[in-house]
């Protein structure tokens, strides 16, 4: 058993600090990702997701323009694009995308801006692909507290919310038939959305973020109709292609004879891709068999 | 501010506004503007690829797009749409995380072609700039009816033998075909929010098809030249101008689209008829 374990997985795997902190982060993240990825999915706001992942750039360079820590560029400008995006009118379902689209061009817009001022004032580039690609191998220990932290504040406000906010996503219509606050509500979850997005962007680079947020819950929607059955499974799933990157993106490290390795989002993201794409498969036997 | 270098630069930024308001207008239509994202965005991982294996840049770019249009359109016929387009365009940036971390060179790049660089276009890139734009704009020109009644009125699209399923893809491939063409001039961003922001602003002046189409490459126009004299007078990059500029036209014409509401709802109680009622606004 431990012969197969040390030929599928290289070297100081579980006595690395770093790829203690990957696995730990990469579980909180997955987590909060996928039960908020439930809801993201069920309201069809995966634009949204991605959107707030984006906008992460401004608030990440905004906030070493002021001198702070990123997080809190990334919190402060995620709430505020959040609330602009209520504001431009993304509750109402027809002009969704569009709202989110004017939101997003806006704060990218901002982002140039604020890139170009950290270029000239601090002479350094490279803000825009820290960002971006920012890597799980490179979170440090001393910011778990704070990941916890926000983590439990995503998942509280969906905790709390669970029931009138699933009404409201499955049917605003029969949610506002019983006297829910349809529109305070999607504030609420929109805020929640952001702070997990903010978590996920901070820890593992804003193209992953979005793929933990829609591919497991996407996946595990496919496979279960029950709302608390999917987000178990979207943690589940989530959990399971973050570790199984982790340890891919470890052993690159020997396949490419120790030089830079193969970057950790690339493996999450095709794992997340590859169970998408096979969680549809049943339902396409069925539609062949039924078709035959 | 008109001669030498910056004359590259204001041939290919008007032709460039010219497409995005003309593809931006069923863009915003179709409710597509995820998709108007993710293309532009996600070709950035075929860039990286294209110099990994040291091809033209546009060759990289041109195939990501048509892949990820290809999927998007494929997978999103039986999924959910928005997550069929979240998926491709984390792949395709995977697959670009993947090849810059094998090519060293290519870092500098990134930036340029996120943010673009308008003012730095060299006249060798005007002509194949042009040559894209104008089959962009004939196949918009020859899709034009079967994509508007499709895109406005699927069901009745259908039963004219207007398949949705192959509008979905044509649209989407001119999508990637705009991209291609702008990408490397005016970077994701800039495309980005030209195609939003203009036609959604030209929608809320008029709800004539044609008329709204014009205005928005109109808008787009002003947008993109005005964000370069912007740029060119105060050095901040032409992006932050065009996002800004932007969405301050489509504030301007929510505002519009509202006063014109309220003297609408005005009239109707000065002569005691009842208001125009709005041309249906599609989807």
């Amino acid at each position: 058993m431990s012969a197969v374990l040390a030929s599928l997985i290289a070297r100081g795997f579980f006595s690395s600090e770093v790829v203690g902190v990957a696995l730990l982060v990469g579980t909180v993240v997955a987590v909060v990702s996928g039960t908020v990825g439930v809801f993201t999915v069920l309201r069809g706001q995966s634009f949204a997701g991605e959107a707030l992942g984006d906008v992460n750039t401004t608030g990440g360079s905004a906030a070493f323009l002021a001198g702070v820590a990123p997080l809190w560029g990334f919190v402060a400008v995620g709430v505020a694009a959040a609330g602009a995006m209520e504001l431009v009118g993304i509750q109402r379902p027809r002009g969704r995308d569009l709202a989110t689209g004017i939101v997003l061009g806006f704060f990218l817009g901002l982002a140039a801006l604020l890139f170009y001022l950290v270029a000239t004032l601090h002479n350094t580039t490279g803000a825009a692909q820290t960002v971006l690609f920012g890597s799980v191998f490179t979170v440090s220990s001393s910011t778990l507290p704070l990941v916890a932290a926000l983590g439990a504040l995503a998942l509280g406000t969906v905790a709390l919310l669970y029931r009138p906010l699933l009404l409201s996503s499955l049917s605003a219509e029969m949610a506002a038939a019983r006297g829910l606050h349809v529109r305070a509500l999607g504030v609420a979850y929109l805020l929640a959305l952001a702070v997990a997005v903010a978590l996920a962007a901070l820890t593992i680079g804003s193209i992953l973020s979005t793929a933990l947020l829609v591919g497991p819950a996407a996946t595990a929607l496919r496979l279960t109709r029950r709302p608390a059955t999917a987000i178990a499974a979207a943690g589940a799933l989530g959990i399971g292609a973050m570790w199984l990157g982790i340890v891919l993106a470890y052993d690159s490290y020997d396949w490419t004879s120790g030089r830079t390795g193969w970057p950790v989002s690339f493996f999450v993201v095709s794992l997340i891709f590859l169970g998408y794409l096979l969680s549809g498969l049943p339902g396409l036997i069925a539609r062949r068999a039924r078709d035959a | 501010m008109f001669s030498g270098f910056m004359l590259n630069a204001w041939e290919v930024a008007s032709i460039v506004a010219v497409v995005a308001g003309m593809v931006g207008f069923f863009v915003v239509l179709r409710g597509s503007a995820f998709v108007a994202h993710a293309i532009p965005n996600g070709s950035f991982g075929g860039a990286a690829g294209a110099s990994l294996i040291g091809v033209n840049t546009l060759v990289g770019l041109g195939v990501f797009s048509l892949m990820g249009a290809l999927g998007i359109g494929v997978l999103g016929r039986r999924g959910r749409h928005d997550v069929v387009t979240a998926l491709a365009l984390v792949m395709m940036l995977g697959l670009g995380a993947l090849f810059l971390n094998l090519n060293v060179e290519y870092e500098p790049e990134i930036e340029s072609l996120l943010f673009g660089e308008v003012l730095g276009i060299s006249a060798n890139q005007v002509l194949p700039t042009a040559a894209l734009a104008l089959v962009c704009v004939v196949s918009i020109a020859l899709l034009y009816r079967p994509l508007m009644l499709s895109s406005v009125l699927a069901e009745v699209g259908e039963a004219r033998g207007v398949s949705a399923f192959r509008m979905e893809l044509c649209f989407l491939l001119v999508v990637a075909l705009a991209s291609t063409m702008t990408v490397p001039v005016v970077g994701t961003l800039l495309i980005f929010s030209l195609m939003i922001g203009s036609p959604a602003a030209a929608r809320s002046f008029t709800d004539k098809p044609v008329v709204a189409m014009a205005l928005s490459v109109a808008i787009a126009l002003l947008t993109v030249w005005s964000a370069i004299a912007a740029s060119y007078e105060t050095n901040y990059p032409v992006g932050f101008f065009v996002g800004t500029i932007s969405a301050g036209a489509y504030a301007l014409g929510r505002i519009w689209a509202a006063w014109r509401r309220r003297a609408l709802g005005r009239g109707q109680l000065a002569d005691g008829r009842a208001p125009a009622t709005p041309l249906p606004s599609s989807r």
